[in-house]
C-alpha cells in the first residue's frame, strides 16, 4: 500500500473541500477501497474519512412517500430494517445475497454504489486496463472472459458492475444524490453508471470532489412489495458475485400486470433495466408465452464479449424464473439462502 | 506523519502510536497490541480469519483502517472467555470438533458470536451456514462447525 495522508473532516462541506484535492479518495467502510489499495489498483494521496459525517446515516420516509437512504447506512442495517424490508423486499433480498455478514456490517450503501468492477484485469497491475489507465488498452479481451459483459460493452471495456443491491434499485427507478464543490445534484442510478463508448471505458459518473450523500426511491417504488424477487446465479450459493442475476417486481390487480420492473445484474457495466421485457407484460394478464417473450426481449441485444455466450441463455432463463417467482408473490420471509433460485420451493410457499 | 489513536480492546484502553495511517485494525491488534489470536488469512476480506467485533458487530479487521476506528470498542477471541470459563461458543466448538487445524477457529467463533447477536437464534442449519459463509475453513470442518453452532445456541439459551 502506498503512503497516504489521512483526514477526518467533521462536516460534509469540509469533506467535499478535502475530496476535491487532486489524489483524494473518500473512505467509508473501506471494504473495497482498502482491498484495491492493497493490490495497488488505487493509490490515493489522501484518504478523506467520511465515516463519521453527521446526517448521512438515516433511513427516512419523506412527505411525498419517497424514501431517502443516507449514504452511510450500513448494508446490513438497511436489509434488517423491518419497515424497509417489508416495503422493498427484493432490495433487502439483493442486499443479503451479496458479500458476507462481516462485509455487509462494514460496507455502506454509498460504498456499494461506488464499488469497482471485479474484473481480474482491473485488479492485476501487470495487465492493461482502460478503466485503471485510460488509453492503455484492455487485456480482458481475448483473456479469461467467462464472467464478462454481454450487454452494452465495447472494445474499450467489457467489465461488469458487481452490485446486487444496485440491480434491485435500478428496477425501482432509484436516484443518487451527490454533493460536490459546485453544489448538489441528483441523477438516476441507471444513468449514474456510464457505459463504455468507442473511446471511453465507462464507470460511475462522479465529478472531482463529488460525494454520494444519499439514495432515494420514488413513492411508486412501494407498489411492488407484494410481487418482488431478486435471484442470483453464482459459483456457490453464498458469498459470491453474480454470474447473472435478475430482479423482477410487479404491481398486479384483477389478474393484470399494472406495472412491472425487470433488471439484470452481472451482464453489463451498469445494472441493466430490461424495458422491452417490461413492455411485453405491462397491462396484460401474464401467460407462460408472454413470460417467455419477455425473457427473450430482455436479452435481444446481447452479444458475447468473449467466452461468455452461455450467459445470454442463462440470463434469459433467470429472467424467466424471476418473473414467475415475482408473479407468484413475495416470499413471506426472506429465504434462508437469499437470492437462491431454489428458495421459493424450499420455503414451500 | 505519526498518528495516534485509542482503542478499547477487550475492555482495556490502549493508546497507540502509528508511524503513518496505513495499518489495518488487524495489523494493529497483532503487531502493536500483541493479540495474535486474531488471524491473518487472505488479508483481502475473503476468508474471515480476522473477524472481530467492533462496537458489537462482526467485521473483517483486515479491511478496516485502524485510524478510522479511533475510539471504538473491539472484542477479540482473547476477550470472550470469562476467566478460566470458556465462552459457550468456544466450549461448543471443542465439544463438536468444529475445527481441524484451528487456524480459522478464532474467526469462526467471533463470527458465530456476532451472528447470534444479530439474529438471535435459529434452528435452521441452512440459515446458520448462510450466516457463517464469510468464514472459510480450508480443512472443511463445516459439518462440525454447524453442529457447534447448534449446540452453542442451546448452551446460550440455557444460560438466559
Amino acid at each position: 500500500m502506498n503512503l497516504f495522508d489521512y483526514k477526518r473532516p467533521s462536516s460534509i462541506a469540509d469533506a467535499v473541500a478535502a475530496g476535491a484535492e487532486p489524489g483524494a479518495a473518500y473512505l467509508a467502510g473501506g471494504t473495497n477501497l482498502l482491498d484495491l489499495m492493497k493490490v495497488g489498483a488505487r493509490k490515493p494521496d489522501v484518504l478523506v474519512d467520511i465515516s463519521r459525517l453527521p446526517g448521512l446515516g438515516e433511513i427516512e420516509t419523506l412527505q411525498d412517500g419517497s424514501v431517502r437512504i443516507g449514504a452511510l447506512v450500513r448494508n446490513s442495517d438497511l436489509a434488517r430494517d423491518a419497515g424497509f424490508a417489508k416495503a422493498y423486499p427484493a432490495v433487502a433480498e439483493a442486499l443479503l445475497s451479496g458479500a458476507s455478514a462481516q462485509l455487509r456490517n462494514a460496507a455502506t450503501v454509498g460504498g456499494n454504489l461506488m464499488q469497482q468492477t471485479r474484473c481480474l484485469y482491473f485488479y492485476d497491475q501487470q495487465s492493461r486496463c482502460n478503466r485503471r489507465q485510460p488509453g492503455a488498452g484492455c487485456d480482458a479481451i481475448g483473456g479469461e472472459t467467462g464472467k464478462h459483459a454481454v450487454l452494452g460493452w465495447t472494445k474499450q471495456c467489457i467489465a461488469t458492475h458487481p452490485s446486487d443491491f444496485c440491480v434491485a434499485l435500478a428496477a425501482l427507478d432509484a436516484s443518487v444524490e451527490l454533493q460536490g464543490p459546485d453544489g448538489a445534484r441528483s441523477v438516476s442510478l441507471e444513468e449514474f453508471y456510464t457505459l463504455p463508448t468507442e473511446d471511453t471505458p465507462g464507470g460511475a459518473d462522479v465529478r472531482p470532489g463529488e460525494l454520494v450523500t444519499a439514495l432515494t426511491l420514488p413513492a411508486d417504488a412501494a407498489h411492488f412489495a407484494g410481487h418482488a424477487r431478486y435471484i442470483k446465479l453464482r459459483d456457490r450459493t453464498s458469498y459470491a458475485f453474480a454470474i447473472v442475476s435478475a430482479a423482477a417486481m410487479a404491481d398486479i390487480s384483477d389478474g393484470v400486470v399494472q406495472d412491472i420492473r425487470i433488471a439484470m445484474g452481472g451482464v453489463a457495466a451498469r445494472p441493466w433495466r430490461a424495458r422491452a421485457a417490461e413492455a411485453a407484460l405491462k397491462s396484460k394478464a401474464p401467460t407462460p408465452e408472454l413470460i417467455s417473450a419477455a425473457a427473450e426481449a430482455a436479452l435481444a441485444d446481447a452479444s458475447p464479449s468473449g467466452d461468455n455466450a452461455y450467459k445470454i441463455e442463462l440470463a434469459k432463463r433467470l429472467v424467466h424464473r424471476a418473473i414467475e417467482q415475482a408473479l407468484a408473490g413475495t416470499p413471506q420471509t426472506i429465504p434462508a439462502l437469499p437470492g437462491s433460485v431454489f428458495a421459493a420451493q424450499a420455503a414451500g410457499r | 506523519m505519526t498518528r495516534s489513536l485509542t482503542l478499547t480492546i477487550n475492555g482495556t484502553k490502549h493508546d497507540i502510536e502509528l508511524e503513518d495511517a496505513r495499518p489495518t485494525l488487524l495489523d494493529v491488534l497483532r503487531e502493536r497490541v500483541g493479540l495474535t489470536g486474531t488471524k491473518k488469512g487472505c488479508d483481502r476480506g475473503q476468508c474471515g480469519a480476522c473477524t472481530v467485533l467492533v462496537d458489537g458487530r462482526r467485521i473483517n479487521s483486515c479491511l478496516a483502517l485502524a485510524m478510522s476506528h479511533d475510539g471504538a470498542e473491539i472484542t477479540t477471541i482473547e476477550g470472550v472467555a470469562d476467566g478460566e470459563t470458556l465462552h459457550p461458543v468456544q466450549a461448543a466448538f471443542i465439544e463438536n470438533d468444529g475445527f481441524q487445524c484451528g487456524y480459522c477457529t478464532p474467526g469462526q467463533i467471533m463470527s458465530a458470536i456476532g451472528l447470534f447477536s444479530e439474529n438471535g437464534t435459529a434452528n435452521d442449519p441452512e440459515q446458520l451456514r448462510e450466516g457463517m459463509s464469510g468464514n472459510i475453513c480450508r480443512c472443511a470442518a463445516y459439518a462440525g462447525i454447524t453442529e457447534a453452532l447448534l449446540d452453542a445456541q442451546t448452551r446460550l439459551s440455557g444460560k438466559e
